[in-house]
């Protein structure tokens, strides 16, 4: 068994930069078979070409299939198993181990994710584009913010996870306790539960347009369906209800 | 409008469909970005983006978590944009019945990315010797043909929803009975009660979460007095 070392990875840029570039297309065959595994194996196979005996040697196809079985991550996080598995393959990690490190690491990585980039980046990126539009920005001015914002907490942590991934090898558990991971969520909400504030009213009124006679009426019903969605939580979905109520004022106004 | 006039529109609603699962995952499928684009498609970003808040704000409900199910809001985005920046500024009834339509065609367009999900299942079980055998070109033409599907199923979802959607939102808006004050009003009542319980279901268990939020409130009180 060949131990992981700390010494650099002889990958040439392109051969990395195609890896990124793959990655963006992680779960392009995502199914409920594999979940994004047949991604991982998609996103590594330019590392793989490597192995001894090239494309079409029996170490790349056996490496090209054990990475393409069932994994589960956080697409922005799984660079950080892709780098780490190449690296593994590169230095002839035995098979098992590197089997049992995907099955360690599946888990992690979907819950860190999940934390940080579903609940946390992209509500805060859509809050802040949501003020913008409320403070009266442009399309223009509302969009670049949003992707601009986004796609920059994005793009980095898509190219720290491969970074950190292809460094670390096989011992890149601990960058899982980055402080950006371990805290950021907490910061984040408490930054958008603060954005939110200001953006959800400014863009109601924009919304609502000029006047305000039923601005009482608007408040008391929103505070109220708020109160009650919130003590629901997880037992009702708001896009249904939005969905229900939205039909049976369409019909009404249609046959009034 | 005949499907020559759709094409267009579908053609985004494909890209931007791809984006929510498949490639690049940027966001350019969020609908604050997506209707906006339909909207700009139209000649009218500006009514393109109005939905695309409304929507961006219900969208906050449903955060694409794992494996869970959840409506597919890119194309269903496009739809609502394109629909309600066909119709002039102001007109009673075309936001309702637009937002009614996009809620629709992201639920519809949900389902369809499950069936997607059992296609390519069913592909893999077909090629799994040859994935197990480590073939390059087994993995490369299900990873390649996922996608592609994903893009058809993106402008399908697009082409159909415009096809009946877009009749169907002219006759409400010409027979539509409340007065605009009101019908704007349901909208932001909808938008207000599911984005303020999407935001609590995801961040009620961060400590002192909520006076962030009432800090928030406050200021735009500030601001509203001040105006």
């Amino acid at each position: 068994m060949t131990a992981p070392t700390a010494r650099p990875l002889n990958l040439p840029v392109r051969v990395r930069a195609a890896m990124f570039f793959r990655l963006l297309a992680l779960q392009g065959s995502w199914n409920y078979e594999t979940l994004n595994g047949t991604g991982i194996g998609f996103a590594i196979e330019p590392a793989l070409r490597y192995l001894p005996g090239g494309v079409g040697g029996p170490a790349y196809r056996a490496a090209l299939a054990r990475e393409s079985r069932y994994f589960n991550a956080h697409p922005y996080l799984a660079g950080v198993a892709v780098g780490a598995l190449t690296r593994a393959e590169l230095e002839g990690v035995e098979a098992a181990r590197i089997e049992r490190f995907r099955t360690a690491l599946a888990g992690p990585l979907g819950s860190v994710g999940d934390r940080l980039v579903w609940a946390s980046w992209l509500p805060f990126c859509s809050v802040v584009a949501i003020g913008i539009f409320g403070a009266g920005g442009s399309p223009l001015a509302v969009v670049g913010t949003f992707l601009l914002l986004y796609n920059a907490g994005h793009l980095l942590l898509r190219a720290w996870g491969l970074r950190i991934g292809l460094s670390r090898g096989l011992n890149v558990a601990s960058a899982l306790g980055n402080p950006v991971l371990r805290q950021g969520p907490q910061y984040i909400a408490c930054a958008a539960a603060l954005v939110a504030g200001v953006a959800l009213p400014l863009a109601l009124q924009r919304v609502a347009g000029p006047g305000r006679a039923l601005a009482g009426a608007i408040i008391a019903a929103a505070f109220l369906g708020i109160l009650l969605l919130a003590r629901l939580r997880e037992r009702a979905e708001g896009w249904r209800i939005a969905l229900g109520v939205l039909a049976v004022f369409v019909l009404y106004s249609v046959i009034t | 409008m005949n499907l020559l006039q759709a094409l267009p529109i579908a053609m985004l609603g494909a890209l931007l469909g791809l984006d929510v699962v498949s490639f690049p995952q940027a966001m350019i499928s969020r609908p604050i970005v997506a209707a906006t684009a339909a909207g700009a498609f139209i000649g009218n970003p500006t009514s393109g983006l109005l939905i695309g808040v409304v929507l961006e704000m219900i969208a906050l409900d449903t955060l694409p978590f794992g494996a869970s199910r959840y409506p597919e809001w890119g194309s269903a985005s496009v739809v609502g944009g394109a629909l309600f920046a066909a119709h002039p500024v102001g007109m009673p009834g075309a936001l309702p019945a637009s937002m009614l339509a996009a809620l629709l065609t992201a639920s519809i367009s949900g389902w369809s990315m499950v069936v997607l999900r059992r296609i390519i299942a069913s592909r893999l079980e077909r090629t799994r010797d040859r994935i197990e055998d480590g073939s390059r070109e087994a993995l490369l033409s299900l990873h390649l043909s996922g996608m592609s599907m994903d893009l058809l199923r993106g402008a399908l979802v697009t082409i159909t929803a415009m096809m009946v959607f877009a009749p169907l939102v002219r006759a409400i808006v010409a027979v539509w009975g409340s007065d605009s004050a009101p019908s704007r009003a349901i909208v932001v009542i909808i938008a207000a009660v599911v984005a303020g319980g999407a935001l609590w279901k995801v961040y009620h268990s961060v400590r002192g979460v909520l006076w962030f939020f009432l800090a928030g409130l406050v200021t735009w009180a500030v601001l509203l007095a001040a105006r």
